[in-house]
């Protein structure tokens, strides 16, 4: 146990000593953090819309106002012609056209029918998807708010009219967890995640490949060390590093963006816990195959990519294709993503995230074992 | 001439020797396109619902099976009460819910408000809007076929999904990978390669030998251009046959756009190798300095329009935005130079200036 303590203490001293190493492990985080929050979003706001209205009335304006004020749309510019709407698409300074036709506020009084048209551009197609959800929102929202008027100003004068022999199924939605379509909500859980582990694995696996290069990997293989021993004494100073590494990132989650801590936090860390041993071992296992440095990078860099973009980080486990899913049960990240959300988001407990904790489990220890048999005391 | 030769016949030698560097080089483009064309999805399908239906009756039967007929739909679980959604939705088993009121049928033939809730999972916002639209679609169907039609104001909004109009998400993604690989292989690799002969020593010997600066640069970096070019085709290729991505533009101006941004990120890789002496800092340079902003900022994955402006701003200067944008109308608009004349010249800027800047770097450490 002492030779373990010994030799992780040398370890810390190492990112300790180097100023810019320790700067970068506890500035990098908050900076991932603040920067991927930001920009690893598909909210879809301020959609540039481009709007032709042939109708110029009180009630196309008054849908204009509408789809100004949701927050969702921005006008980019307004004008009579198709023409110039469609070359505006084409061009992508808009990503939407509403065309509002000649007869929109008389067929509305007349019939109570109006169409409008949507033109969406739909190379992103996922965006497109929620463009025309909303749109179609604020139109309906729009029709029911001109309903409630007019029948607002009839009852002064006649009976009320409400249709009486036609039942409706009066239609609510909610939004449970988080009522505000909070995108960050959603991704700073899940960035936490990826911070925990890039930085922690990166430095792992450069950690036994340098002392390769170095040569002093010769001097650490004669001392009577065990090769569980050297695996644990090298995975602890960073398994610390990353609980530390969550203690900052879920400070700045609470202060800077609000997020919701429904859960248990010893539950979370708990399960960081565990998943570290996994994310480290598997650090461990890259440094002791390669060569040098720059192959621990490269190696480190690829599986790291994979890892993350099957992990459910950034778009849904639900929407990727069926075998992609199987696969991707084979990804420690993406348990520990959904570990992460499930308690800070939805408050789960410890009955909600067995089966994800239980598969980490044995995840740290099958990676830890092959950490500990690839390290080999042999000379290279 | 025979000393250029030469060079590149090292260079050559140099990538095949590190076989676990060139597995990823040749490897990463590849899995990416699979991971980009399955994983990297935000389709909403097969949603996982729960009904709570604490008295069944013909109504609520009739919109149960209406749900199990949609594609999108796979009922999970039918519970007696609310409470019971938690957990479902805790463990993710469930991702929406129907609720009906109980005594559904009765209170609607007696013409009494009948309250029908639909709730969706919002953690992943977009999921959750879609799965509520999708929700509630179905229950408007059933109201719209089996009751008389409403005398409600109504605004009917006609829908045209131009350029992608099945809105497959992997003819998104393609143009924006090509930028990456390309980023990877000019501006990493050969900031690498550049400073791989500076920490050994060995540029020294390059420099005093007759070689020409030009020919050190260009004998360094062909050989990266040539695995760029055959990455890019293999990425274009396995995106037609895998995923039938058109190619609507002219693919001559896809090449020459290409070529331009090709040569803006061989200059930022050899910038980077101008201004670093190890080969650790290059690759974080390289990896900090062009790859994270490609992948995050261009447009690539997440849409740059949502982004606060602090970022949008940033965004214009990074040249794999303007390549995407362009890569993509040719792709999937199928427009030319007319529309696309303003990127592209964003782009020849980029390359001039970069190249100039990137000479003269190179220069300078001639005469230090």
């Amino acid at each position: 146990m002492r030779r373990i303590l010994f030799l992780a203490w040398a370890e810390v001293l190492h990112v300790v000593r180097d100023r810019a190493t320790l700067a970068q492990v506890l500035v990098m985080p908050i900076l991932q953090l603040l920067i991927l929050s930001n920009a690893a979003t598909f909210q879809v706001s301020n959609t540039p819309t481009y709007i032709v209205d042939f109708d110029r009335s009180s009630l196309s304006r008054g849908l204009v106002t509408r789809f100004r004020a949701s927050g969702h749309f921005r006008v980019e510019e307004q004008s009579e012609s198709p023409e110039l709407a469609n070359e505006s698409l084409l061009r992508g300074d808009a990503t939407m056209v509403l065309t509002i036709p000649h007869d929109f506020e008389s067929s509305l009084v007349r019939t109570g029918v109006a169409p409008i048209q949507l033109s969406v551009n739909a190379e992103k197609g996922s965006t497109a998807g929620i463009v025309q959800a909303y749109a179609s929102s604020i139109a309906a929202g729009y029709a029911s708010e001109i309903e409630a008027s007019v029948r607002g100003t009839d009852t002064s004068g006649q009976e009320p009219a409400p249709r009486r022999g036609a039942p409706r199924i009066d239609v609510r939605l909610s939004s449970w967890y988080n009522a505000g379509l909070n995108y960050q909500h959603y991704m700073v859980p899940g960035i936490l995640v990826a911070l925990v582990t890039l930085i922690g694995t990166l430095l792992s696996a450069q950690n036994i490949a340098r002392e390769k290069e170095l040569g002093t990997l010769e001097q650490l293989n004669v001392t009577p060390m065990t090769r569980g021993q050297f695996i644990a004494a090298k995975l602890l100073p960073f398994w610390g590093l990353g609980m530390i590494n969550l203690a900052i990132g879920l400070v700045v989650a609470a202060v800077v963006f609000g997020v919701p801590m429904r859960g248990s936090l010893v539950l979370l860390f708990g399960a960081a816990a565990v998943y570290l041993v996994a994310a480290l071992a598997i650090g461990l296992f890259i440094s002791s195959l390669v060569d040098t440095q720059q192959q621990a990078m490269f190696v480190t860099f690829f599986v790291m990519n994979v890892y993350l973009l099957m992990s459910g980080l950034f778009t849904p486990i639900d929407s990727m294709a069926p075998w992609v899913r199987v696969v991707s049960e084979l990804n420690p990240v993406r348990h520990f993503v959904t570990i992460s959300r499930a308690i800070l988001i939805k408050g789960a407990g410890p009955a909600d995230i067995a089966r994800p904790f239980l598969t980490l489990t044995a995840f740290g220890v099958v990676t830890l074992a092959l950490a500990i048999r690839q390290y080999t005391k042999r000379a290279a | 001439m025979n000393a250029l030769l030469g060079l590149l016949r090292k260079e050559v030698y140099h990538i095949l020797r590190d076989r676990r560097t060139l597995v990823v080089i040749v490897a990463l483009p590849v899995l990416q396109v699979i991971i980009f064309g399955y994983a990297i999805r935000t389709d909403v399908d097969h949603v996982r619902l729960a009904i709570v239906d604490p008295a069944p009756d013909s109504v609520t039967l009739a919109i149960r099976a209406r749900f199990g007929a949609a594609r999108v739909f796979e009922t999970v679980a039918v519970v007696p009460r609310v409470e019971q959604l938690e957990t479902l939705f805790r463990r993710s088993t469930a991702q929406g819910a129907v609720v009906f009121e109980a005594g559904f049928a009765d209170r609607l033939a007696r013409g009494l408000p009948t309250g029908l809730l639909i709730i969706a999972d919002a953690t992943e916002p977009n999921t959750g809007s879609i799965v509520a639209a999708y929700a509630n679609a179905v229950v408007q169907g059933y109201e719209q076929e089996t009751m008389p039609p409403s005398t409600a104001v109504r605004i009917v909004p006609s829908v045209r999904m131009r350029f992608n109009p099945t809105r497959e998400s992997s003819n998104l993604f393609v143009p924006g990978l090509m930028a990456f690989v390309l980023t990877i292989i000019s501006s990493l690799m050969t900031a690498i390669s550049l400073t791989r002969e500076k920490e050994t020593g060995t540029m020294e010997a390059l420099l005093v030998s007759p070689l020409r600066p030009w020919q050190i640069i260009l004998g360094k970096v062909a050989p990266y251009l040539v695995v760029g070019f055959a990455s890019v085709a293999g990425v274009i290729l396995e995106a037609r046959l895998v995923f039938h991505v058109p190619l609507r533009g002219s693919l001559t101006l896809l090449l020459v756009e290409g070529l331009l941004f090709i040569l803006v990120s061989l200059s930022l890789g050899i910038l980077i190798s101008a201004r670093t002496s190890s080969q650790r800092v290059a690759m974080m340079g390289a990896l900090v300095g062009t790859m994270l902003p490609t992948m995050l900022l261009s447009g690539f994955i997440f849409p740059i329009e949502s982004m606060p402006w602090p970022l949008r701003a940033i965004s214009v200067v990074v040249p794999a935005r303007w390549f995407v944008l362009v890569a993509r109308s040719i792709m999937l608009k199928g427009v030319g130079l007319s529309y696309l004349w303003r990127p592209s010249l964003v782009l020849l800027v980029m390359a001039v200036v970069l190249l100039t800047a990137s000479t003269r770097a190179f220069h300078e450490r001639l005469d230090g």
